[in-house]
């Protein structure tokens, strides 16, 4: 990269070959060099900025808060690591939203990706009409999130929901779904499959891209589907997949208003809008960790607390974030010239 | 007869997908149309069509205000997020640099940051300056880069050949003149598609309106609206239904304009190794 650069510098566009540059290459070269690093700030800048503001200055700040008893109204205590102690050893509730995002992080990710691969796979088997397909397993994709899960409480409504009724039709008596601690976090996995569709979008866009020849050398040399969907495809969209899964975690990490809205909505609550009696209903069961980040930082305003919660969540997440730039370092994404 | 079979099978698992994917919309619409007393009985089908509960909608909710605010929300971060993005995105993509390479993982960085990870320092740094309770705390960073429309406009403008770029160089126009008047009429699927994602996950965002405006329901948004819609209406369904569908419809107009531009978006998002 480096390297590049210093020939860059020599070979920058407006510099006309010969000329001044020509007689006094080194003088030429560095105006040129410095004429560029000012562009290259003029347009940087705002993201220099935005970063150190709204990325770097947070993250550092959390941590410091971390370590302290904030409440917004006095000056944050420093209490070295007790937050860390009372987060491992004594919080009753922080496993629990722990546990259930765990569940949630490998549910959804699991669910999207095999789902969105199994759907853009029947897509690409159809000739006629794959259009209108791909359309309609898009669409859900869109929906705000509370809409959506307003729309599936309804739907799993056990009473009268058309998905219980469809049920009985096969005299199957249907489950409490939202109100069962048991069944909450799979309906929200079900909801968060049936807005699956961009996964769906990306992959079908990588199999479409996979050179028809390897298949059919393939198949002449005997392959079965199954064996050719394991030694071509899956190869082929491998980059492809482990975004789609990496993305999938950090959306599973960060999970938080479906769980908020149809907790409140299916427990009957008087208000939706961050209510803490119905959080995580029903049992604590869809209680999430950042949910419990965002109940102890900003209803109880243990700000210093959620900050140690921010932490954990950060230290997750980063190793995923690690994982992804390191692939794209070594497919060489990022060297494109 | 083989081949046959297997079309068969894949046409009956598309359809069945598709009605998978669609059943939970229709249903819903259904519900919206019915009367507040049917809506609570196991019927699916509305025995006459109440139209008129969009319209009560509107006037058991401040609809229109949260609808008025969702859009000064979306239309503003969006265009902040045009008027910075697009330089930046062309900083990464087109401009050689030391350290570019590595600002592209910061990039990557704040994407992939949990939101609620910030969430504190953000809240009281706002809290200071007097902008908690309105809306202007989730606007105000665009002006800095979004990373994810950075991150999309620059997958896109590697693809442009910097062959364009360079010959415009050489005819003497400036890097702002490059980016007006080559990459930008270039770009614009692009440009379009960072737009139309940015709206949507303004339109559909619930934990920050939530987190800043939670307590001031005058400047309360859509998203918040709607999940407040429901207990202040307790048993009616279909009045409940029906402000789901009228926040949904926005979002489904947009997608049918400008599909081709959404595709696109998803599958440069997707990170072609």
């Amino acid at each position: 990269m480096s390297v590049q650069n210093l020939s860059t510098a020599a070979s920058l566009p407006g510099t006309p070959p010969g000329g001044s540059a020509a007689r006094a290459p080194r003088r030429g070269a560095g105006r040129a060099a410095r004429r560029n690093r000012w562009t290259v700030l003029a347009f940087m800048s705002p993201w220099i900025v935005g970063f150190g503001v709204f990325i770097a200055y947070p993250l550092l700040a959390t941590v410091f808060y971390s370590f302290t008893s904030y409440d917004l109204i006095n000056d944050p205590v420093f209490v070295g690591l007790r937050n860390y102690v009372f987060m491992f050893t004594q919080d009753p509730l922080v496993w629990v939203a722990i546990r259930n995002t765990a569940f949630l992080v490998v549910a959804i990710t699991v669910g999207r990706v095999v789902y969105g691969l199994l759907a853009a796979l029947v897509l690409t088997k159809i000739k006629r009409g794959s259009g209108v397909f791909r359309t309609l397993f898009y669409l859900p994709a869109l929906a705000p999130p509370v809409a959506a899960a307003l729309a599936f409480v309804f739907l799993f409504n056990p009473g009268t929901g058309p998905v219980n009724q469809f049920l009985a039709l096969f005299g199957v008596k249907g489950p409490l779904w939202f109100n069962d601690p048991a069944l909450a976090k799979p309906t929200l996995t079900i909801l968060a499959l049936w807005a699956s569709g961009e996964i769906m979008v990306v992959l079908l866009a990588s199999l479409l891209d996979v050179p028809a020849e390897y298949h059919e050398a393939a198949a002449l040399d005997g392959a079965g589907a199954m064996r050719r969907f394991w030694h071509i495809t899956l190869p082929s969209i491998s980059p492809v997949l482990l975004f789609a899964v990496i993305n999938s975690i950090i959306v599973g990490l960060q999970y938080f208003t479906e769980a908020v809205v149809a907790g409140a909505v299916a427990s009957g609550s008087s208000d939706a809008v961050g209510n803490i009696a119905s959080l995580g209903y029903p049992d604590n069961s869809t209680l999430t960790f950042p949910m419990w980040l965002y109940e102890q930082g900003f209803h109880s305003f243990n700000m210093g607390y959620a900050s140690t919660m921010a932490i954990v969540l950060f230290v997750v997440s980063a190793v995923f974030t690690i994982i992804l730039v390191r692939q794209l370092r070594a497919t060489g994404a990022t060297e494109e010239e | 007869m083989r081949s046959a079979l297997s079309w068969i099978g894949v046409h009956a698992v598309a359809i069945a997908m598709a009605i998978g994917f669609i059943a939970p919309i229709v249903f819903v619409v259904l519900t919206a149309l019915m009367s507040d007393q049917q809506a609570l009985t196991k019927d699916l089908w509305p025995h006459e069509l109440h139209w008129e509960n969009f319209a009560e909608v509107f006037q058991k909710s401040p609809m229109l205000g949260y609808f008025g605010q969702s859009l000064f929300y979306s239309l503003t971060a969006t265009a902040a997020m045009l008027l910075s993005s697009v330089p930046i995105a062309y900083g990464l993509a087109k401009l050689k640099w030391k350290g570019r390479t590595w600002t592209f993982y910061l990039v990557i960085v704040a994407m992939m940051l949990p939101p609620q990870v910030i969430a504190v320092p953000m809240y009281v740094m706002w809290a200071k300056i007097g902008l908690t309770g309105t809306l202007w705390p989730l606007i105000l960073p665009n002006f800095f880069g979004d990373a994810f429309s950075i991150f999309l406009l620059r997958q896109f403008l590697v693809a442009i050949p910097q062959s364009y770029v360079d010959s415009a160089r050489l005819d003497g126009a400036s890097e702002l003149g490059v980016l007006l008047r080559v990459i930008v009429p270039m770009a614009k699927p692009g440009i379009a598609a960072a737009a139309l994602f940015m709206f949507l996950r303004t339109w559909n965002d619930y934990f920050g309106p939530l987190l800043y405006t939670g307590e001031n329901r005058a400047n309360w948004t859509l998203s918040l609206g709607l999940a407040a819609f429901r207990s202040t209406h307790q048993v009616q369904w279909n009045l409940t239904m029906a402000a789901t569908v009228l926040v949904m419809i926005p979002v489904i107009v947009l997608f049918f304009f400008a599909q081709k531009s959404f595709i696109e978006g998803i599958k440069l998002s997707g990170v072609k190794g």
